[in-house]
């Protein structure tokens, strides 16, 4: 996929492609570590070392460092679990929803931040890790609630004609199994992915046309830059957007395995 | 702009496990996102969220415990007002039964004077009856002696001498002013 923008001075500009996210450092192959790799590591170390250091010491009157936290446990724990799950039996999920959104919106937000500027999202395997890990909790938690046969009855609405009951089946079927995991990983990924790219093309190419290009190009390159700038606030809101989706969607989930009724 | 540069060099040279489609994981990329979510999650749930449940039940409890302490100092200052205002009724009251009692005793003292004035104005009475009385007697005694003299001699001079034998002249004389004295008395009384 690399589009030939401009051939002046014998250069070509290569545009980002799908080739941009593959930074093996150590070793190669299926099991090289790579950056984002590294980088998905240290947000967890980040994270957690943040987390403990801020709650070492809770006041019931809060501090500006306590609140920043309760902020963001508050948004997740008040705002989605309860909400989303209920007062029942939210509680129990707080952890997974909370560790998801501080991942996610960590590492989305290292796709803007220097010297990082890496979405680690927007490599597949980490969405697709956290997905599986709702995808094993929302049905963990169904069948548990309702029996395994229990579970799948229940993704049929009750009340339907009885002729269009296998239907409905086999298409809820595929929605709980194949369609809720591959668009929750896929969504994040799409749009780290996509948002990076974009960035990169911007930036790369006023670069390219500051450097290489004659008087026109060298002033065109200044709205580039502009864009780019512009697209960089913007991924901002998308990163934290996305990083609420994703729990969202995943309180979803599993408020609907544990729901009585579909 | 390296990396880009990286990427460009390693695009041409086929990078060995690396899927051709970014839709497909890396391999050891998922294997690292697994592990560190887990590692996250556990510390997640085993510290973090704990703290701050726990930290928000001691907060939902003071905040109850302020409103049940803020409760109760409203019950007590109600019940100090309530005492406040038995006391000033029973001072009220105290003070009505004091002026009653106040004027309950002006009137008795103001009728004994009353009675007082009363027996000494009788006794003043009584006094000047008797003295009256007392003069009315002496003046009898003298009107007595003055009338017998008078009338003796008037006798004398209408009878002559002879009638003033002492003995005789007393006897009339006596007689007569017994008369004379039964007859006011049954008037007086």
């Amino acid at each position: 996929m690399s589009l030939r923008v401009l051939a002046a001075a014998g250069e070509t500009f290569e545009a980002p492609s799908a080739e941009t996210f593959w930074q093996p450092l150590i070793g190669s192959g299926a099991f090289a570590i790579t950056r984002p790799a590294i980088v998905y590591a240290l947000s967890v170390v980040l994270i957690a070392a943040v987390l403990l250091w801020a709650t070492k010491r809770l006041a019931v009157v809060p501090g500006k460092r306590q609140m920043t936290v309760e902020a963001v446990y508050g948004l997740v724990r008040n705002g989605l679990a309860r909400d989303i799950i209920g007062s029942h039996d939210f509680l129990k999920f707080v952890p997974l929803l909370f560790s998801l959104f501080t991942l996610i919106l960590v590492n989305n937000l290292f796709g803007i931040i220097p010297p990082i500027q890496y979405p680690t999202m927007s490599r597949i395997a980490f969405p697709l890790a956290l997905t599986l890990f709702v995808f094993v909790v929302y049905h963990f938690v169904g069948i548990k609630r309702k029996g395994l046969g229990g579970y799948f009855k229940s993704m049929v609405p009750a009340g339907l004609p009885t002729w269009i009951v296998p239907l409905v089946f086999l298409l809820e079927l595929l929605t709980f199994f194949v369609t809720r995991p591959v668009t929750l990983a896929l969504r994040l990924f799409g749009n780290m992915f996509a948002g990076h790219i974009i960035l990169v093309l911007f930036i790369l190419g006023a670069e390219y046309m500051l450097l290489h290009g004659g008087i026109a190009l060298k002033l065109v390159s200044i709205p580039t830059f502009l864009m780019a700038f512009v697209l960089t606030v913007f991924e901002l809101l998308v990163e934290f957007l996305q990083a609420y989706v994703f729990t969202m969607l995943a309180a979803t989930y599993i408020a609907g395995s544990l729901a009585d009724e579909h | 702009m390296q990396h880009a540069a990286l990427a460009l060099a390693a695009s041409t040279a086929e990078v060995p496990g690396n899927p051709e489609l970014p839709v497909l994981p890396h391999t050891g990329e998922l294997i690292v996102g697994i592990i560190f979510f887990v590692i996250l999650y556990a510390i997640v749930a085993k510290k973090v969220v704990p703290r701050l449940e726990k930290m928000f039940a001691e907060r939902r409890a003071a905040i109850e415990g302020n409103v049940e302490k803020a409760e109760r100092a409203q019950a007590e200052a109600q019940a100090a007002l309530e005492q406040y205002r038995a006391q000033l009724a029973d001072a009220r009251g105290e003070a009505n039964a004091i002026r009653e009692e106040a004027r309950q005793q002006g009137a008795a003292i103001v009728a004994e004077m009353r009675q007082q004035a009363q027996a000494e104005a009788e006794r003043i009475t009584t006094n000047a009856r008797a003295q009256i009385e007392a003069e009315r007697q002496q003046t009898m005694v003298q009107l007595r002696q003055e009338v017998g003299r008078l009338a003796t001699d008037l006798a004398s001079r209408i009878v002559g001498e002879s009638l003033h034998d002492e003995v005789r002249r007393r006897g009339t004389v006596d007689r007569f002013l017994a008369d004379l004295e039964q007859t006011p008395t049954v008037t007086s009384r």
